[in-house]
Formats: structure tokens, sequence, C-alpha cells
């Protein structure tokens, strides 16, 4: 598997990262080098294995679903680059 | 007294409930300790006026009988934590100027038990790296050098301004966390005790995530004692931790006896890399002799998978942190970039994210996103996950054959100079944590302690690995270690 500028590009627009154009071709380069050593994991036979998804089993705890939280607002804003009217501030999404 | 922060956290407390010194003392020996100690750049965000207030409040406590352990000892907390009120960056652009409403759970337990905070400590930028180098804040510096050469050593990363900060005697302790090594591979590196519990032992709220199935917080200490104590403090059930175990936290310190007697130590084979130096391999044998001396049965084991734990944890690493990461859009805390005229949302997250991440961050979140892609989710996410469940079941089976605890070097080498790196591959980098990383996949308990000084007389040290839940037979058994090895070495200071 070899990543080419365009792929490396669209990994930077899925991460939502602006990577300069000269720029793609190291990042591919680095890519490749990083998923060469992560191919390793093509000698491992995991037939029959299933993807880990918790390190120690255990059940999530459940409780009631009620609202345990809230009217914080102002905290909520405090550390907002941009926050209005007790809105978060964003440049505009609807044309 | 005089040079009341070289204390421990137990020599310190004794002296604390003997009456022979107050917390304001220790608190402002450590205080000066920092402000001279600029230079190696560990303290990033300094909270002195806190440090007072709480020094105050603890000698209060004292003088009332009500003093836990932690009790007017002052330590340093590593910028992952979120602290009420002050800077919480993650050595990162991105958060610049983030001051939370909110305690971490780990940092609100050592305040509620008495412990001093003297500030924010220097580490990787989103604790992504092995030598402190990623930190927006500059490199942390060691406090050790080889001989009279003056370059600057890294004390490793993570958390390598606690690191630094214990291996200096600025603070009693600190807090570090460990997502592949970040806490044992810095103690390694500078003469400290380390110890990542097992996985759930401490809670992760407020903690800033990186990897959160690895992610985990624990000491920093200059004793293994001192790690027992901390650890207690640290650990227990929370609710707002839906992985935090909720088991009885013992009273670890009780259970340093130093006798190890009749427990099985495993050396595992594959843990004998290739091109391993030989002060590594002879470090390794002097503490399987001393294992052995103490009365402790040495036994060969095999973790067959352990070779693949690498690439495994560069799967699973970046693509937690690139869904943990987009959370950092410019929208709701630190930093967002200045738009052009017509930039829409989109260019908004992009310019921001490029201008607020550094480098190894940006390329491990595009790394998580790539092998989270439609149409490599299964070649590289799931299989790296199968694998995962393979090096947990190495470690099952030999504990289940009755090893009580597997010993290991920390690390490849002795601590390298900062900027030696800069040209090699990341993967070179990566291989600092060979030894550590099985342990966070596995989500066991390890420990990290100095046994010896390497030909330029820079600290070098084992590591421990416990079964899940027995931290405290693990520290016993790094306490029978410490003793042994009589780890004395200090850095001479410079700074």
């Amino acid at each position: 598997m070899s990543i080419d500028k365009d792929t490396a590009a669209r990994v930077a627009k899925l991460a939502r990262i602006k990577v300069e154009e000269d720029a793609l071709p190291a990042l591919a380069q680095e890519f490749n080098t990083i998923l060469g050593f992560i191919e390793q994991l093509n000698e491992v036979d995991v037939t029959g294995v299933e993807p880990m998804t918790s390190v120690t089993p255990q059940r999530l705890k459940r409780r009631e679903d009620v609202v345990t939280d809230g009217n914080q607002q102002a905290k909520v804003l405090k550390n907002a680059p941009d926050a209005r009217e007790g809105f978060f501030a964003v440049p505009k999404v609807v044309e | 007294m005089s040079d009341l922060n070289k204390l421990g956290l137990a020599e310190a407390r004794d002296m604390l409930r003997a009456g022979d010194t107050t917390s304001v003392e220790l608190t402002e020996a450590c205080l000066k300790a920092i402000d001279q100690a600029d230079a190696l750049n560990t303290f990033v965000h300094k909270t002195p006026e806190i440090a007072m207030e709480r020094a105050k409040a603890a000698d209060a406590r004292i003088a009332t009988g009500d003093a836990p352990s932690m009790c007017g000892l002052p330590v340093g907390i590593k910028d992952l934590f979120c602290t009420k009120g002050v800077e919480s960056q993650a050595a990162s652009r991105i958060l610049e100027g983030f001051k939370p409403e909110y305690e971490s759970t780990v940092s609100q337990q050592l305040a509620d038990a008495g412990a001093v905070m003297l500030g924010k400590l220097n580490m990787d930028e989103f604790a992504m790296g092995s030598s402190n180098e990623t930190s927006a804040y500059g490199n942390a510096v060691s406090p050790w050098r080889r001989g009279n050469d003056d370059a600057q050593l890294t004390p490793g990363g993570s958390s390598g301004g606690s690191a630094s900060a214990v291996a200096a005697d600025l603070c009693l302790a600190a807090t570090g966390t460990d997502t592949g090594g970040s806490i044992r591979q810095p103690a390694a590196f500078t003469g400290t005790v380390g110890i990542k519990p097992t996985y759930g032992r401490c809670s992760r709220w407020g903690i800033v995530a990186f990897a959160s199935s690895l992610d985990q917080a624990g000491p920093m200490t200059k004793s293994v004692r001192d790690a027992a104590i901390m650890l207690e403090a640290m650990c227990g059930h929370d609710p707002k931790d839906s992985t935090s175990a909720d088991l009885a936290v013992p009273n670890f310190e009780a259970m340093l006896t130093g006798d190890i007697k009749g427990k099985k130590i495993g050396i595992p084979k594959e843990y004998h890399m290739d091109g391993m130096p030989e002060e590594i391999e002879t470090l390794w044998a002097e503490g399987r002799a001393m294992m052995k001396a103490a009365g402790a049965e040495l036994v060969d084991i095999s973790l067959p998978h352990t070779k693949y734990a690498l690439p495994a944890y560069y799967v699973i690493a970046p693509a937690e942190a690139s869904s943990n990461l987009a959370r950092y859009d410019g929208v709701r805390f630190g930093h967002r970039a200045t738009l052009a005229a017509g930039d829409g949302i989109t260019e908004m997250y992009e310019k921001t994210r490029a201008e607020g991440f550094g480098h190894e961050v940006q390329r491990r979140v595009m790394i998580g996103t790539y092998v989270l892609s439609a149409g490599f989710y299964d070649a590289y996410y799931n299989r790296a996950r199968r694998v995962r469940a393979l090096i947990k079941k190495d470690f099952d089976d030999v504990f289940a054959a009755g090893i009580d605890a597997i010993l290991t070097p920390a690390t490849p080498s002795a601590a390298f100079g900062l900027g030696e790196m800069n040209d090699e591959d990341p993967v070179k980098m990566y291989l600092n944590d060979v030894f550590t990383v099985t342990v966070n996949l596995a989500g066991l308990p390890g420990i990290s302690v100095p046994t010896g000084l390497d030909h330029q007389g820079l600290p070098l040290g084992l590591q421990l690995i416990g079964r899940p839940w027995e931290e405290g037979d693990l520290l016993n058994t790094a306490y029978a270690l410490e003793s042994a090895a009589g780890f004395v070495a200090k850095p001479g200071k410079w700074w």
C-alpha cells in the first residue's frame, strides 16, 4: 500500500487540517514510512480472534435516564473564541 | 532545615506529622527551587498563590490531627490535567488561553487529600512524544548531563516536565499520564520512579484525552514508597468515567514489606531485542540476580506477540486520537485562526487545526483518520484490535501459569540529546516505547525503578509488570528491587 500525493490531500481534508500543496509529497512519504511499519501486522494469524473492545472485561454501569446537570451556559461559553448572546458564533454556514 | 524540596513524600509527611516542619516551609522551598530552575523549562504555568493558600490550609488541617498522607505535600501537575481556573493546555497551541471551569477527578482527589499544587508541568503536545520535544512551550530539559558535557538531554516523554521536576527536586512528586510509556520511560531517563496503574484504576475524567482505551494517570516520585502513597490518593472509582473500576483501593504503602520470597518473576525472551545495547542487557541481568537473591524464583516465559505491540499501538492510538481531537474546532475553546474574507466554517476548521496542532499531532491525527477511513477500517483498525487481543492473551496465559510479575528493561537506551533524533524517521522515535507499550495494550500495571547508571553516568531503569488490579503486590516487588539496587545518584546542579 503506497500513499500518493492525492491520497495525502484527501486524508488531510478528512481530518480538517489545511496542508499546503507543496507540503503534500513529504507528508505522503511520512505516511508511507509509518504504514510500512504497521504492515507487519499482516504477518499475524488473527483467524477467529475478535477485535478487542474493552481491555478489562466489564459491563458498563447504568443509571436512571434523567437530567443530572445543566444551567451552566456562562461556564460553557466562557472559553469560546467568539460567543454572542448566549451562543457560540461561527462563520456563516448556510448560503 | 534547608533543602526541604529535596525530601520525598514519606519523609516530608512524617516530618509534618511530627511537627518538624510545616507545609508552608516545604512549599516555599519548592517555589524557590522552581524559580531558580527556569533553564529546565518544567513548570510552564506556576501557581504560587494557589500553592501558598493550600499550604496554609494544610497546616491548619495537620494541626487538628486530620491529615491524610498527602496533606501539605507540594506536587506538580502535568499540563494534561484540567485544573479549575488555571491554564490547562496539554502543551498545545490549540488550547492557548484555555482555563477550565472544572477540575480533573485525579487532581481534585489530590487536593482533597491536602496536596499542594505548585503549578503545571511541561509535556509533549497532547502527550504524543517520547522526548518532550513536541511541546508548544519548547523542550523540557533533563537535569542530568553526560559527565562534563553540557549538551542538553531529554527527560523523556511525554511526562518529561514531571520527570525533570521530580529529578531536580523542584517538587516532592508529580502527576504523569501514560498511554504507551509516558510515565515509565521518562522515569527511567531521570532516575525516578513512575507507575502506570491498571487501566481503570485512576479516573480519566478531566484529563485531556489522547487514546481513551490506553490512557492512565499515575504518580512520578523519588521512591517506590512515595509512589505507593501518591497512587493511593489518585485512585478510586469515579462515576464520571464509565471505564473507572468500582473496586476498593488498598493501602498500598502497608503492603511494602520487601518480602518477595517464592514470588515467580517472569523473564520474557522476546524482550531481548536485536541491537539492544550491552549495557541494557547487563542492567537486566543484574536485576534478575537481585530478584533471585531476594528469594524470588526466575521463570523464563514467552510473550510471542511482543513484536507486534508497537505497530498495533500506532494504529489504535492515532485512531483514537483522531476521534478525540476532533473536538478542537475553534468553536468552543482555545485557538481560532484569523479568517480571510469569504472563508466559511470548513476553512475555519482547517486553518485553526493547521495553526493549532504541531507537526507530530497533525501526523498522528491524519494517520488515525486514514486507518479509520472507509475501505481501510478492517485492514488496519480491526486487525490491530485483533492483534491487541492476542497481546493481552499472551499476558493472561503467563499469569494463569502462576507468574506474579514480569521483569524487563524500561527503555532500550539511556536518555538521548535534545535534537539528536530530529533527522530520524518517526518510527525510530516510536521505538523508545518498545518495552512499555505492551503494558498499555494489555491494560496492566507497570512500574519503572531506577537501578543503575550507564557509561556516561546517566540513569537506567528496569520495568516490572504486574497482574491486573494487583498494584500493591507490584509495588512490593518494586520495593524489593529498589532496596537491592540501592540507586542514590542525583544530577549535579548546573541550572
